[in-house]
């Protein structure tokens, strides 16, 4: 399908979106708005000097990971590269544990071990947050093949960049899907830009990325991000084909990211890419402002919810930077644990041999 | 008890532990259908079906990878890389992501893989096949590594491996396969980290894994024979968790040690072992920690010369009569 004609449909009247109540809708509002809030404070503790490494925004793109996670059931999984605090929002994580692991405090989601990169929450069915460009795609592969072998009806959601796309791990993923029908679904989240180059300068392009599965038979579809009404209706029809008949697809979401690639990127604005480019898409296409009008227009959302919404996801996003500046750091004796389970649990095989090399 | 080849130990192994646990799961490049490339799979496709025994493409990244995403929704694949020297291409899935997911996540996430293949140089078959990565990945904390040098140990060592809860990587060695030891019938499991005294000896210590075992077993006998020197061997069969207590009482007693060592001298497992001596049992040495590891440089094709590269009897003899 082509990226016009999927933009002359209502995607509000997809079955998937019909049949959402006000206050589902409201929630998937809230949903981006939280991710909206999470990131503005954690840009200004960065800012701040508060937190270390990097810090990859995701604002302007929180359609993508709502609407995508909206529709997970008991079986659906997700995994996504280093861009990861929308996704980890999406799926449930708390904003406490979220900025904590930012602080590097003991009581982040990886007890500060990972880092703003790397969150994770398997009782959430969501394994991360990976820092190599691409790296995560045969694992999302692999979640995928987990689920077939054990029999569950159920799909991995491998989310990517458009960066990622130029890896090989990525094309040998896409082989071993198709070959062995697993049910993945890769998400190309295209923001345009892989750091500093923009996707003219380091892809060859016929129609789109998504279009490259072609070489494997495998389906695939373009379509606009900003709408979260459309990421949900493409993104349904992906997961019931993988849930109906175990089969791979990729998915390729327009979008676009406010921030550069990473905090410390200053050439995003005035360098790669126009102040111009940037102020246009906030204005016309931010996902968080088209579906507050959507709903305002469906008579489901008033200005006065919607700065209610607002006003509380900001509040706790302040109260989730309180929380982790409170919290304790991890101690030097923490170095040591969570590198091998055996150790951890102190069993026989953990208490045999040596296996840490300090003096 | 049954004298059998090294191969058809770790063969059974599998066996034994596809049928003790449904979630092992033997994937790699032939070895299903085509029973393995050097037939240590024999047999298990036409028994367990595609299942439990899985062929795939030449895509070493994306079918390692595939092994630790499935690991972490519990599953317990056992991989084979056709040559651990194959191990380059998916270097980013073993190292980052089976090596430190569980770090990373804070413990929340286990990746029990076993990853296996033959990891040895003297088959002739130039510098991109013959390399020995036990030290690269044993440089790795998240990793476990184990190196077999006879069937008997193989099969033990194999079964821990699968049964144990953190990724590890099994050492094999194409020249071993075909070898024969004993093996009893009933089963057994060898511990990861504890070493193996090969041979007892006075006069010095040579310590080994893998297939150097056999070469300071052999250059032993001819110490004796030769030179009435009397040689311990002591076999690692893990480098990581590794076992000091064993190496460190042998040279204690003996008070020398020559490290006996396939790898390439630079950093390799031998370097880590020289510094563990030195450390602790600087006192108890009457010589400086001799080394006999590969030639270093790429391993040589030549097949009247690749044989000199990796170490041999007489080195391991002149290195140890340089200290006795």
């Amino acid at each position: 399908m082509t990226k016009s004609a999927a933009r002359s449909v209502d995607h509000a009247e997809a079955p998937i979106n019909a049949n959402l109540s006000s206050e589902e809708k409201i929630q998937l509002l809230r949903g981006m708005v939280r991710i909206r809030r999470f990131e503005l404070q954690a840009a200004k503790i960065y800012n701040a000097g508060k937190m270390g490494g990097f810090l990859h925004l995701y604002n302007g793109q929180e359609s993508v990971a709502v609407g995508t996670t909206s529709l997970m059931g008991d079986n659906d999984h997700v995994i996504t590269a280093y861009r990861n605090h929308g996704h980890a929002l999406a799926v449930g994580m708390s904003m406490n544990e979220c900025m904590a692991e930012l602080y590097g405090k003991a009581t982040g989601c990886s007890k500060g071990k990972g880092g703003s990169m790397h969150f994770f929450a398997p009782d959430k069915n969501y394994w991360g947050g990976h820092g190599i460009v691409g790296g995560q795609t045969p694992l999302g592969l692999g979640l995928a093949y987990g689920l077939k072998y054990k029999g569950l009806t159920g799909a991995a959601l491998c989310f990517l960049g458009d960066g990622a796309v130029n890896q090989g791990c990525f094309y040998e993923s896409l082989n071993m899907a198709s070959l062995f029908e697993l049910p993945v679904i890769y998400i190309i989240e295209n923001n345009k830009y892989s750091m500093g180059t923009s996707m003219e300068r380091s892809s060859v392009v016929d129609k789109c990325l998504a279009q490259r599965a072609e070489a494997f038979k495998i389906e695939w579809q373009q379509a606009g991000g900003e709408d979260i009404y459309e990421v949900r209706a493409v993104t349904k029809k992906a997961i019931d084909r993988a849930h109906k008949e175990s089969k791979p697809m990729v998915l390729e979401f327009d979008t676009y990211r406010y921030y550069g690639h990473s905090v410390a990127d200053a050439k995003h604005k005035g360098g790669y890419r126009q102040e111009e480019e940037i102020e246009k898409y906030k204005k016309e296409h931010d996902p968080i402002q088209l579906f507050k009008k959507r709903l305002i227009a469906e008579k489901v959302l008033s200005e006065e919810q919607f700065e209610a919404i607002d006003a509380g996801e900001k509040a706790e996003a302040i109260a989730a930077s309180k929380f982790a500046e409170e919290s304790p750091s991890p101690t030097e004796a923490n170095i040591f644990e969570d590198v091998y389970f055996e150790v951890d649990r102190q069993t026989e095989a953990g208490r045999t041999g040596r296996h840490f090399f300090n003096n | 008890m049954p004298l059998i080849e090294y191969r058809d130990a770790l063969n059974q192994a599998f066996a034994e532990e596809i049928e003790r646990d449904p979630n092992v799961v033997l994937i790699g490049e032939e070895v299903a259908q085509y029973d393995g490339a050097y037939k240590v799979t024999r047999g298990l496709w036409k028994k367990y079906g595609d299942k439990r025994v899985m062929d795939t493409p030449i895509s070493e990244a994306a079918f390692i990878g595939m092994g630790v995403g499935a690991s972490m929704l519990g599953l317990r694949p056992v991989m084979e890389l056709m040559f651990w020297s194959f191990a380059t291409v998916a270097y980013d899935q073993i190292v980052n992501n089976a090596g430190q997911i569980r770090y990373m996540s804070g413990g929340l996430i286990n990746c029990p893989i076993v990853i296996r293949g033959p990891a040895n140089g003297g088959t002739n078959v130039g510098a991109t096949h013959s390399h020995t990565p036990e030290n690269w990945l044993a440089a790795i904390p998240g990793l476990k590594v184990v190196s077999a040098a006879n069937a008997y140990d193989a099969k033990g060592l194999m079964k821990t491996a699968i049964r144990d809860n953190d990724p590890v990587m099994f050492m094999e060695n194409t020249l071993l396969y075909g070898e024969k030891y004993e093996v009893p019938e009933e089963e057994y499991l060898i511990p990861l980290g504890l070493a193996d005294v090969k041979r007892e000896g006075t006069d010095v210590t040579l310590v080994a894994h893998g297939r150097a075992v056999l070469t300071a077993l052999k250059a032993a006998e001819l110490l004796a024979a030769e030179h009435d020197i009397s040689a311990e061997v002591v076999d690692l069969r893990s480098i990581r968790p590794l076992d000091e207590a064993t190496v460190l009482a042998s040279v204690r007693k003996t008070h020398r040690a020559v490290l006996v060592d396939e790898n390439k001298p630079f950093c390799g497992v031998s370097s880590q072992i020289s510094s563990m001596i030195m450390e602790q049992a600087f006192d108890d040495l009457d010589a400086p920690v001799g080394r006999v590891c590969s030639l270093d440089a790429p391993a040589i094709y030549s097949p009247a010369v690749e044989p000199l590269q990796l170490p041999t009897p007489d080195r391991i003899i002149k290195k140890v009569r340089e200290i006795c």
